[in-house]
């Protein structure tokens, strides 16, 4: 599995440097609803390879379900995803999910190597057990991470920055091409902060694409290359310095309910909910 | 009188009590029948702890009793059927356990599909669910039972269990499912727990959640149906989760909570069945089902996760340790205060008389009790930290001034940093260090030290940034 993994990845790079796939992630007219309520409507975009890219927006506009629609976690009505140029099901190996912290019971009975290890799972294959070779990449992810010393640590006693760090360890640890990650700063203290910051920043370096789901605007052009700003629909998306405008930001957060969100109530309501 | 009817009872030939010879029989599985039946239940027991960890990890524990009370109306058609096709046929074992599996699954669905497409919540949906179909069973059974040729007799065995009287061809189905769910459960282990943890990642990373899932539901479906004779539908879900639950209190990592369920399981449902062959008038299912429970009641409190014991002792611990360095910092800031030379210097030991204090100067500092002033250095003159001087005066030991030392530099450096970067006036720095000085490990000292101790190179405690003037604190 590994060797085809690599073949698949040369060829796409190799596409890449010609032009062909120059796009990591393209979105196009997705829709996305919950009980037939619109949440997502039209999603059109194309994310460049190679960049630390930011999804912005206020609360509810999509942000979350916006990456879980693109990893196929929520049904999508209409639309269409492409991961360096083909469907998503063909490329999931090179994609890395980071989900929010609180989507998981932090309670449960394991280590923080356990959790990064996770991440090797499908590589290991089905029925296989966990030998000594993965136990020393996870903690290598650890050590990205700064987290070597809290390896064989229970993670319901590493703070809330740590378990962020784990969760950003066991998607290292999968080697992927494009990382998505939900939330990675919310409620982290600054060393995680700044760890997380270094670890996306090492990743872009090697030639990476994160996209980030971000809530804090005051650091969005100290750490991103590109922006989407999405509300319900995509506000605008590109180079950072090109987006993230105060006219733009504006049209993101102000009028709290847009057209599209009336629509979207009256449609619901028809539905008798 | 009670204790009459008591003794009466005690004594009836209902509860015979046991005879050393009788305790030896059964332990000594001299019996055929004992011998069957202990090994029935033990590879059941073992099978519900392993596969009732990952119920529990899943937070699905009730969806447990849906599938084991979803088994009745299965059982009650199956019944018919079979005595339709052709009379007398009714009762044979695999059709009617068939029959059990297919409605057990079918209420897990009816179950899912209610939270998914209404917006009744689980607890409710639950509710209704097992309630239903256990009612359709019952219904079913008065049917059966009015059908004069239906000899329904001994199909309420499978509500109640029937340990004592399981015959060898059960125990050979019991012991078939209980491998080929051990086998499943261990070959999967590493799939079942991505998707216990973290279904969303594990969706993401192109694992058939829903299959899994799914895998799940058939192994638990499995225990429950071959534990429907032996325990009975209404306790075999105590068999799924009192094993898993006490095993959280003794480890801390997946795998080995497994194989601690699993052995509690087998140990319970061993002791359960050493039980009932001793007294064969009760009830085989429940026997087992207690003696399980009491494993859990001493995991409970003996455990070393979390043990109720354990955390007592922590917190009395804890306490203890608080009210000694409050002890020990009320001597250091008394004789600081008249002195602030003959303490504060590391290497230097002050005379005797210089440091000795009495009871009522330390009352008045702590806003203690003097019963409580007693005590506390009573406790102290035992652990060698304070020692009489003459006029019912008290004074540090050598140690006891070095473990003041080390208290009151905690505090302070404490407060020191909170005064830094929390920005809290230094009158209201004293009870929030209280709390805190306590718990501070040596490394997070070390790094406050670091940073803040460049100001008093030479101390080896810092002056207070505050008066410490009497009853400073009372935390």
């Amino acid at each position: 599995m590994g060797k085809a993994d690599r073949q698949v990845t040369g060829a796409a790079r190799e596409d890449a440097d010609t032009g062909a796939f120059e796009y990591a992630l393209s979105v196009h007219d997705m829709t996305v609803a919950y009980h037939r309520r619109p949440v997502l409507w039209d999603i059109d975009f194309d994310a460049p390879a190679g960049k630390l890219i930011a999804i912005v927006g206020p609360n509810g506009a999509g942000k979350t379900t916006l990456i879980k629609a693109v990893l196929e976690l929520v049904p999508r009505i209409s639309g269409e995803v492409r991961i360096f140029g083909r469907p998503y099901r063909e490329q999931r190996h090179r994609v890395a999910y980071v989900p929010q912290r609180n989507s998981v019971d932090w309670d449960f009975p394991v280590t923080a190597l356990d959790v990064v290890v996770m991440g090797l799972y499908r590589r290991i294959g089905w029925c296989r057990p966990v030998r000594r070779q993965h136990r020393l990449r996870g903690l290598a992810a650890l050590e990205q991470v700064g987290m070597a010393d809290y390896a064989d640590r229970q993670i319901n006693r590493l703070s809330g920055g740590q378990q962020q760090r784990v969760f950003l360890a066991r998607a290292l640890v999968q080697d992927a091409d494009l990382y998505l990650m939900d939330e990675p700063f919310a409620g982290v203290d600054a060393a995680t902060e700044r760890a997380i910051v270094q670890v996306l920043r090492a990743l872009r370096h090697r030639g990476k694409t994160v996209v980030v789901v971000h809530h804090d605007l005051q650091t969005v052009q100290e750490y991103f290359d590109e922006v989407i700003l999405l509300n319900m629909r995509v506000v605008a998306a590109g180079p950072t310095e090109e987006v993230f405008t105060p006219e733009n930001l504006r049209r993101t957060y102000g009028g709290h309910l847009s057209l599209l969100e009336r629509v979207g109530q009256r449609m619901t309501l028809r539905d008798g909910r | 009188m009670v204790e009459c009817s008591l003794n009466g009872l005690l004594n009836s030939a209902h509860l015979h009590w046991p005879g050393w010879s009788e305790l030896l029989r059964v332990l000594s599985l001299r019996d055929f029948n004992t011998r069957v039946v202990m090994l029935g239940t033990t590879l059941l027991g073992m099978a519900g702890g392993l596969i009732g960890t990952f119920l529990l990890l899943r937070k699905q524990s009730l969806v447990g009793d849906v599938i084991s009370h979803a088994t009745l109306p299965g059982i009650g058609i199956a019944f018919l059927v079979m005595e339709v096709a052709s009379p007398g046929t009714g009762k044979w074992l695999p059709g009617l356990l068939l029959g059990a599996s297919v409605s057990s699954l079918l209420g897990v669905a009816c179950f899912r599909a209610v939270v998914r497409f209404s917006r009744v919540k689980d607890d409710a949906a639950l509710a209704i669910v097992l309630s239903v179909f256990f009612g359709l069973g019952i219904a079913l059974f008065t049917v059966i039972q009015s059908v004069p040729s239906g000899n329904a007799a001994g199909l309420h065995q499978f509500i109640f269990g029937k340990a004592a009287a399981l015959l060898p061809e059960d125990v050979a189905l019991i012991a078939g499912v209980s491998t080929v769910v051990v086998s499943v459960t261990a070959l999967l282990f590493k799939e079942l727990l991505v998707l216990s943890f973290d279904s969303g990642f594990a969706a993401a990373a192109g694992y058939p959640t829903q299959v899994l899932d799914a895998v799940l539901m058939l192994l638990v479906v499995a225990v429950t149906v071959i534990g429907l004779q032996s325990v009975g539908l209404l306790l075999v879900v105590a068999m799924l989760i009192i094993p898993a639950a006490a095993a959280r209190f003794w480890v801390q990592r997946a795998p080995a909570m497994a194989v601690v369920a699993a052995l509690i399981g087998g140990i319970g449902a061993w002791g359960g069945v050493v039980v009932s062959a001793l007294f064969p008038r009760m009830a085989a299912g429940a026997i087992i089902v207690l003696v399980t429970a009491t494993m859990f009641g001493v995991s409970m409190l003996f455990g070393r996760r979390n043990g109720v014991v354990q955390r007592w002792r922590e917190h009395f611990w804890l306490r203890a340790r608080t009210e000694r360095e409050h002890l020990l910092r009320a001597f250091f800031e008394l004789v600081e205060a008249r002195d602030p030379n003959a303490v504060r210097w590391a290497g230097l030991e002050p005379m005797a008389d210089e440091t000795a204090v009495s009871v009522g100067e330390l009352v008045s500092k702590r806003r203690w009790t003097r019963r409580k002033v007693m005590r506390l250095i009573r406790r102290a003159i035992r652990e060698g930290l304070v020692q009489a001087t003459s006029g019912g005066r008290f004074r540090l030991t050598r140690r006891g001034l070095a473990e003041a030392r080390r208290v009151v530099r905690n505090h302070r450096l404490w407060e020191l940093y909170l005064i830094r970067h929390a920005d809290l006036a230094p009158a209201l720095v004293d009870r929030s260090a209280d709390a805190i000085e306590h718990v501070l490990s040596p490394e997070i000292v070390d790094e406050l030290a670091a940073e803040l101790q460049e100001q008093y190179p030479y101390l080896a405690v810092p002056p207070s940034p505050h008066a410490t003037g009497p009853a400073a604190g009372d935390g």
